[in-house]
């Protein structure tokens, strides 16, 4: 990366950790939760971007986070173990579902995780000795870390800036590894990958089971930042809003999801002034953004050079 | 001299149609093998049963000795068996050094090894041997995707050669490819068969390009192989010219 990239990066940390200070309650928990669907999307983007796999499930996975968050500090475990055990259980579950799930591709594969979304929103309702049903589970603690605790929303923005930043890092350490390049060439073209020795099955796994992770991780940090988990904003309707996050912003682009996350959790903020409207302005700016920038915000630079 | 490649009565048929019937040959180290014959003699058919595409209905396949009848892509090029493909196989969106990378990477160490190992996984050097080789140097950077035709079916057969293979089977290098490209490419691969001891089996319509290159050639026709031998021998052979050009 250029130094002048390095300068931009830094700065735009620098902004979005300290932003929030100068924000009302409300502000934060956007900003927080704007944190929250990055993490979660750059696992999306994973799977999506770099290994070419379609998923209309990462919302089961965000669910089987904050629910696993949920329970367990209910239960007195520590945060310290919560989020690598939401981030394993929902690696585990990955595993499961890819390996009968990505014998197929394409539409198939959306129906196939759109089916597992279906199942999984159906377990949270409905096993109510364990999720709450439709009641959900509230009094969710918030973390204390090292004696640490992120009590209010500005501590409790940081700790999730900083699991941000260092999911991103470790991203980032994925993609620049061999393994970044194998799911680079499995989605170009795995016909080819596989005749070049690429373990395409192992790959396919990796890239949708360490996505999932990022969304167990993100679920990890969803639900004591709400404080009160239910089945509903893990339906299909928020797994397509990550889908939506991730193209917008720029399939396959590192820093895609931060601007998809933008448009899908504070544009339609930004927008209440058009009142009753704003879900049309929405949907139109949804719409033309598809047809002019079809490859996401991030390659605007590359469509005005054209 | 032991075979390096041996082909053993292979068959493959659909249904009443046998697009491969009984075809037999075999290939040693160092050698060059062509593999003519018109439209829908079996040559793609007999190139995908070798590298387990399609299963073979009857017969035997064997690299080094090992029966590899039926085995898949993956173990094969693990094996040593390299292929470029009929239509353009590259890996578009990535840059040609990263093409050539991602074609040699996964030969070595383990999968959790090459978690950690460095981002060109230890294959720079390779990959600007192979680079200065086929002289693609000033488009390394590039994505592949963004090439000229004939410069991405360079780097489509360069990608054949990162993991140093012991047999490379090319399927109609010189499709799409112009004149003076096709010279390069002879060039190349002559080279490639002398200095490195490079062993090739090559499908290939160009006979002008099988003449110059190939040691020896076989030509197919309607599944079964029609002749055998040294290239002017099989291209003066009267059952080849009747097949071709049906006099």
């Amino acid at each position: 990366m250029s130094p002048l990239r390095w300068i931009i990066l830094l700065a735009g940390l620098a902004f979005v950790a300290l932003a929030p200070t100068q924000m009302k309650n409300y502000g934060v928990y956007l900003t927080t939760l704007w944190c929250v669907y990055l993490i979660a999307g750059m696992g999306l983007n994973l799977t999506v971007g770099y290994a070419g796999q379609i998923s209309l499930g990462q919302a089961a996975f965000l669910g089987i986070g904050a629910y696993t968050a949920a329970i367990m500090s209910k239960a007195g475990v520590p945060y310290l173990a919560i989020f690598p055990a939401a981030a394993a259980l929902c690696f585990v579950v990955g595993l499961l579902l890819g390996f009968p799930a990505l014998r197929v591709q394409h539409h198939y594969l959306a129906f196939a995780t759109l089916g597992f979304n279906m199942l999984v929103f159906l377990v949270l309702r409905n096993e109510e000795w364990l999720t709450g049903g439709t009641f959900g589970i509230n009094n969710i603690p918030r973390p204390t870390l090292f004696g640490w605790r992120f009590n209010r929303p500005l501590d409790f923005y940081h700790l999730t800036f900083a699991v941000l930043v260092l999911t991103g890092v470790l991203m980032a350490f994925l993609l620049r590894s061999p393994w970044g390049r194998a799911f680079a060439a499995l989605r170009d073209n795995p016909i080819r990958a596989e005749s070049v020795g690429i373990n395409t099955t192992f790959y396919t796994l990796m890239a949708f089971a360490i996505g999932a992770a990022y969304a167990g991780i993100a679920g990890a940090l969803f639900a004591p930042l709400v404080q009160f988990v239910e089945p509903a904003p893990f339906g299909f309707a928020t797994s397509l809003s990550m889908l939506l996050m991730v193209i917008a912003g720029g399939s396959g682009r590192f820093f895609g999801p931060a601007l998809g996350s933008v448009v899908v959790v504070l544009l339609p903020e930004w927008l209440r002034f058009a009142a009753d409207w704003y879900l049309a302005v929405f949907g139109f700016l949804i719409v033309a953004m598809m047809i002019w920038l079809p490859g996401g915000l991030l390659s605007l630079p590359e469509r005005v050079r054209r | 001299m032991t075979a390096l490649l041996e082909v053993r009565d292979v068959h493959k048929a659909y249904g009443a149609i046998r697009a491969v019937d009984g075809v037999s040959f075999s290939v040693t180290a160092g050698e060059i093998l062509g593999v003519i014959g018109p439209n829908g003699s079996g040559k793609t058919t007999l190139f995908n049963s070798i590298l387990g595409q399609v299963k073979p209905s009857a017969g035997q396949v064997y690299f080094e000795g090992a029966d590899v009848t039926g085995m898949g892509a993956l173990p094969l090029s693990r094996r040593g068996i390299g292929r470029t493909f009929q239509s353009l196989q590259v890996f578009g969106r990535l840059s040609v050094r990263d093409n050539l990378i991602a074609a040699g990477q996964e030969f070595s160490g383990s999968a959790a090894g090459r978690l950690f190992a460095r981002p060109d996984a230890g294959l720079g050097g390779r990959a600007e041997e192979i680079i200065a080789l086929f002289r693609i140097g000033h488009v390394a950077h590039l994505p592949a995707g963004s090439l000229s035709y004939g410069q991405q079916k360079l780097v489509d057969i360069a990608m054949a050669f990162m993991a140093s293979p012991r047999l490379v089977l090319l399927d109609e290098p010189c499709a799409g490819v112009n004149p003076a490209l096709i010279d390069e490419l002879t060039e190349l691969l002559l080279r490639l068969n002398r200095e490195h001891g490079g062993t090739f089996v090559v499908i290939e319509h160009n006979m002008d390009f099988v003449m110059r290159l190939c040691t020896r050639v076989i030509c197919m026709a309607q599944g079964k192989v029609l002749a055998e031998g040294p290239p002017e021998a099989v291209q003066s052979n009267r059952a080849v010219l009747e097949a071709y050009l049906g006099v």
